[in-house]
């Protein structure tokens, strides 16, 4: 048993690659042992910018000789089988072996292969991972890229060590050539460094000042930059990715705090801190109240002998000159107000079919202004959500946006506030943009609902009226993002939108299909949504429909199917469901279209499935309480009398519950034919050979899936 | 001579020269154009392709009519220069050359914080990308560091490594100033009115100061857009004319024209959003020609002396 130990030197690896490049070598390593039949222990992998290093723990000297036996054609077989058996078998007929099977003497060939030693095999694995090796992008290099054939890989791969034990396994990859010498930090030490063995090599590498762990980098860049922070009374703002990536950025990081001019801090600190880690990777840090300290933190890859006073200075420097743009745009952006701003709006193209960005506000003002005054939806003052719908995209034509596009909205509702705009107002600018993930907060306040809402509405109307909608992974303008928007707004604030009068409010006119389209699309994505909560999608597919038309509200699509999911899942419902497709077997099976043909043929393949129509609702309740008063020809049996009786009640019980858009109670309605119907099943002989029993039976059957229909569309529910 | 790169401006670049020079590179001069960047220098673009060795430094001024602050900003400048080195095929060891180059003009490794962040280059006017770092010196973006895959939209056979030093801000570094007109530009050790030859401070706002507030305001204000958009479309036609001729390398400093006189018209804001695009990919489309014209041209002769770079 030996460690093996992998590395693969090359330029500086892009920090953010790292992690997908250690999962990679793992991956492409085990896939190799797989192949060469070597059992995989314990495996170690690490990156730091110059290299990767993966260690294998007691790998075998070499792999077990393995036999295997060949059954050929038997004795006395035609010549040309056998020798066809032993081209296939590779082996020569001499070297066959006769033995009895069931009684015949069958030729036998036995195949020894024998066990190879895990270097050689490993000298070929090493070439094959790091051609096979996949990179975000790679590139080419050197003499040898003459050739477009040559070596790809993400920087120039510059060396590679490779140790079975303390041997070396000798391998070559485009030039490069495998060995037991590597480099250690690119300035605090120079020369060669000699690994032994897998045992070694992080120690040696540490004497070179190299820290090959990336996680031990994290850990000391994670305390470390706590320490300055409280050596100077100060709190790090803590922030994983950035330790995360200036690991990835160091082979022996020194945490290092600076400080700037207190001046810098009249700007918004959210511009301090994206300038200082988007730019700088520099940590931030509070002071005792929580607010933005006049301080940064650097990570060094070096020990300076001057203990990183040039350093901090230096990267004070950039630091400096980087706030004091954004102070500028901050006071340059103030000389104008919001208002003055978004003129500049009309020269911005929203899209080239969409019109301009001054366009778009402009939908979007008129919709948050109808969101709030026509349609309740939220409450609040209608005149407010205007102003900040007008202005919520000015600050896009700020310098600060323009320099930090991350900072749209926010800074709109700084600007807002600075020009002394109603709170309302400036809070809306600033969290229009919101719900953006799915952890993000959903705005509450009524004003800023309005804008968000309306902001989404005009993103997805807009997009689907020129009939762009996302395409598999491609979504360039973000509408799935929009639609869990608009779902998270609605479901958080209780609205109750109509979506066929959001298009009417928002088009000034009715767009045939729009609504639809707009509906359809939300369903999909509230059913990805509800998907980990257990609600399936032919549970929202059951659900979609409204009086005969698709459902308009998608709030009411989401309540009943949750309603539907609760109900399904326990007994009655799960029963009630079987029942129901039993009914609805039998009456597809007899063709069924009701014995006075009160239901007309609609050309669906489901002659019910308009009786939501208010219209036809009216004719059919007339016909079947004219029929219901009938007397009937026969006395109904015992069971089919007690469904009858259970119609009787549940129907118009199902009926108010719906009117009230209390699902839960239709469906508790329902329950009550749960017995009934299975009874009736039980007892009750529907295909009786009187024709007015066979009529009236099924005419109960159709009763009872029509009254299943009024609650939820159970056709549409599988399995 | 000694050289002071670490108080002058003009030492800086000469013993980057004597550095280079003594790696084997061709000292060149500047292109005699107005261009955005150093790789517009043909001793970049079209030096970039086809299999021949190309080792190369120069000093490329460039202009960038946007990036004017009338002289008022002490790190922004819409005239600068670059300092490229060109190395083709790419060395194995150019990044331990460029830190030598580093420590010639004062940049001690130990001291300061040097760092290869990644920064992939894409210039979709010239049909061209490349990976590679900017390189940090504690904390500040000192060089773009690139490995060119593609120019002109072929491969490169072989791959180069180009780098591009940014010397105001080098210099500002390493002669620890914070504003570019307060760079000394030739070592000068006396403002003094008495003071005289090599004696006599020479800062860069003496030599650009004025440059750039007239330029700003020409740039911004005053350059005639009739003229910009005549100018624009000439050089698109005689980019035309001269690839119809066979004469690439012609054609090619029509688009390098265009490209200009492109970044003219946007500082003077008379190029809407939907235009820009447009704009963009004429000139694309003249540099590309270009490119594609030159490899025409040169292949079957590249072809012959390199047989493998054909393959």
């Amino acid at each position: 048993m030996s460690d093996f130990l992998l590395e693969l030197r090359s330029e500086e690896i892009p920090a953010r690659m790292q992690a997908g490049a250690r999962a990679e070598l793992e991956k492409l390593f085990r896939r190799e042992l797989d192949a060469a039949g070597i059992s995989a222990g314990e495996i170690t992998v690490w990156s730091t910018p110059r290299r990767l290093a993966l260690i294998a723990r007691r790998l075998p000297e070499a792999t077990e000789a393995v036999s295997e036996e060949l059954k050929g054609p038997p004795v006395g077989a035609p010549d040309q089988a056998l020798e066809g058996f032993c081209r296939k078998a590779g082996v020569e007929k001499a070297d066959l072996e006769i033995r009895e099977v069931k009684g015949r003497e069958t030729y036998f060939a036995i195949k020894n292969v024998p066990g190879r030693a895990t270097k050689d095999l490993l000298a070929e694995a090493i070439p094959a991972i790091v051609r096979d090796f996949s990179w975000p992008k790679s590139m080419r290099w050197g003499a040898a890229s003459i050739s477009t054939e040559s070596l790809r890989w993400v920087r120039p791969l510059s060396g590679i060590v490779a140790l079975l034990g303390d041997d070396v396994v000798d391998c070559e990859v485009h030039g490069v050539t495998s060995g037991a010498v590597t480099l250690g930090h690119r300035f605090h030490h120079s020369g060669d460094i000699t690994i032994g063995n897998a045992e070694d090599y992080a120690m040696k590498l540490r004497a070179g000042h190299v820290i090959v762990d990336h996680e031990e980098r994290q850990d000391l860049i994670r305390s470390g930059a706590a320490k300055v922070a409280s050596e100077a009374a100060l709190k790090l703002v803590e922030d994983e990715g950035l330790v995360v990536e200036n690991a990835g950025l160091t082979e022996w990081p020194i945490p290092l705090l600076g400080r700037f001019e207190e001046d810098f801090l009249e700007v918004p600190p959210e511009t301090i801190q994206l300038t200082a880690r988007v730019n700088q990777k520099y940590f931030v840090c509070e002071d005792d109240k929580g607010e933005l300290a006049n301080a940064f933190i650097c990570t060094a890859n070096i020990e300076a002998e001057d203990g990183g006073a040039r350093v901090v200075d230096g990267n004070r420097k950039v630091l400096a000159a980087r706030l004091s743009d954004a102070r500028f745009f901050w006071d340059v952006d103030r000389k104008k107000t919001l208002a003055q701003h978004a003129k500049g709006l009309e020269r911005i193209t929203f899209h080239e079919k969409l019109g301009t960005v001054a366009d778009k506000v402009d939908r979007v003002a008129k919709l948050a202004d109808w969101l709030v005054f026509d349609a309740k939806a939220p409450n609040g003052d209608h005149k407010l959500a205007r102003q900040a719908a007008e202005l919520s995209k000015a600050d896009l034509v700020t310098e600060m946006v323009g320099e930090f596009p991350e900072l749209q909205g926010l800074m709109g509702g700084y600007y807002a506030k600075a020009e002394g705009l109603p709170l309302e107002v400036s809070e809306a600018i600033r969290d229009h943009y919101k719900p953006v993930g799915a952890s993000d907060e959903v705005p509450t306040a009524p004003t800023t609902v309005a804008v968000s809402l309306a902001d989404k509405l005009d993103n997805l109307l807009s997009f689907f009226r020129i009939g762009i909608l996302p395409t598999g992974s491609k979504d360039p303008f973000a509408l799935r993002r929009a639609a869990l928007g608009y779902l998270r707004l609605v479901q958080a604030n209780g609205l109750k939108l109509e979506l066929d009068q959001v298009v009417h409010a928002w088009a000034s006119q009715r767009v045939a299909g729009l609504p639809e389209k707009l509906g359809e699309f939300l369903l999909d994505r509230l059913a990805v949504q509800l998907r980990d909560e257990g609600v399936r999608h032919d549970y929202i597919q059951a659900s979609r429909s409204w009086q005969g038309r698709p459902d308009m509200r998608v709030d009411r699509v989401e309540s009943r199917a949750r309603a539907l999911t609760a109900f399904l899942g326990a007994e009655d419902g799960a029963n009630l469901l079987a029942g129901y497709k039993r009914a609805a077997n039998i009456l597809k099976k007899e063709d069924w279209h009701g014995s006075e043909g009160e239901i007309a043929r609609t050309g669906e393949e489901d002659p019910l499935a308009l009786v939501d129509d208010p219209d036809m609702k009216a004719v059919i309740q007339a016909k079947m309480n004219e029929r219901h008063a009938k007397e009937l020809s026969y006395t109904p049996e015992p069971a089919e009398k007690a469904l009858m009786d259970a119609l009787e009640s549940s129907e118009p019980a199902a009926t108010r519950a719906i009117d009230a858009e209390d699902f839960s109670g239709a469906m508790a309605a329902l329950a009550s034919l749960r017995a009934p119907i299975d009874r009736f099943f039980d007892e009750v002989t529907v295909n009786a050979d009187e024709e007015n029993k066979r009529a009236h039976r099924l005419d109960l059957l159709a009763r009872f899936r029509a009254a299943v229909h009024q609650v939820a569309d159970f056709s549409r529910i599988e399995g | 001579m000694d050289r002071n790169p670490q108080n002058s401006f003009q030492d800086m670049i000469l013993a980057l020269h004597d550095f280079w020079s003594a790696q084997g590179c061709l000292i060149l001069q500047p292109y005699d154009m107005r261009m955005g960047a150093g790789t517009f220098h043909t001793a970049t673009t079209l030096r970039a392709l086809g299999p021949e060795p190309w080792n190369a430094a120069f000093v490329q001024p460039c202009r960038r009519p946007t990036d004017g602050r009338y002289g008022e900003n002490p790190n922004r400048l819409q005239h600068y220069y670059q300092y490229q080195v060109i190395l083709k095929p790419s060395p194995p060891d150019i990044q331990d050359l460029y830190l030598k180059s580093l420590e010639v003009i004062g940049i001690d490794p130990l001291k300061h914080d040097i760092r290869f962040v990644e920064d992939d280059w894409e210039s979709p006017t010239l049909g061209a990308w490349g990976l590679g770092w900017e390189v940090w010196c504690d904390g500040m973006e000192v060089t773009q560091f690139t490995y060119f895959q593609q120019m002109g939209g072929f491969d490169c056979k072989p791959v180069a490594g180009e780098l591009t030093y940014g010397l105001e801000r080098l210099a500002m570094y390493i002669q620890g100033v914070d504003n570019v007109y307060d760079l000394n530009f030739n070592g000068g050790t006396s403002s003094s009115n008495e003071a005289v030859g090599r004696e006599r401070l020479v800062s860069y706002g003496d030599v650009f100061l004025e440059n750039e507030k007239q330029m700003s305001k020409w740039n911004f204000e005053v350059a005639e857009t009739g003229a910009l958009f005549d100018l624009f479309n000439k050089a698109e036609a005689e980019c035309r004319n001269a690839l119809a001729n066979e004469v690439p390398i012609a054609a090619y400093e029509q688009a390098v024209e265009a490209s200009h006189i492109f970044n003219l018209l946007q500082a003077r804001g008379v190029i809407s959003v939907q235009e820009r695009a447009s704009y963009m990919g004429r000139v694309r489309d003249l540099a590309r020609g270009s490119c594609e014209a030159h490899m025409a041209k040169e292949a079957p002769v590249w072809a012959e002396k390199y047989p493998e770079w054909s393959k």
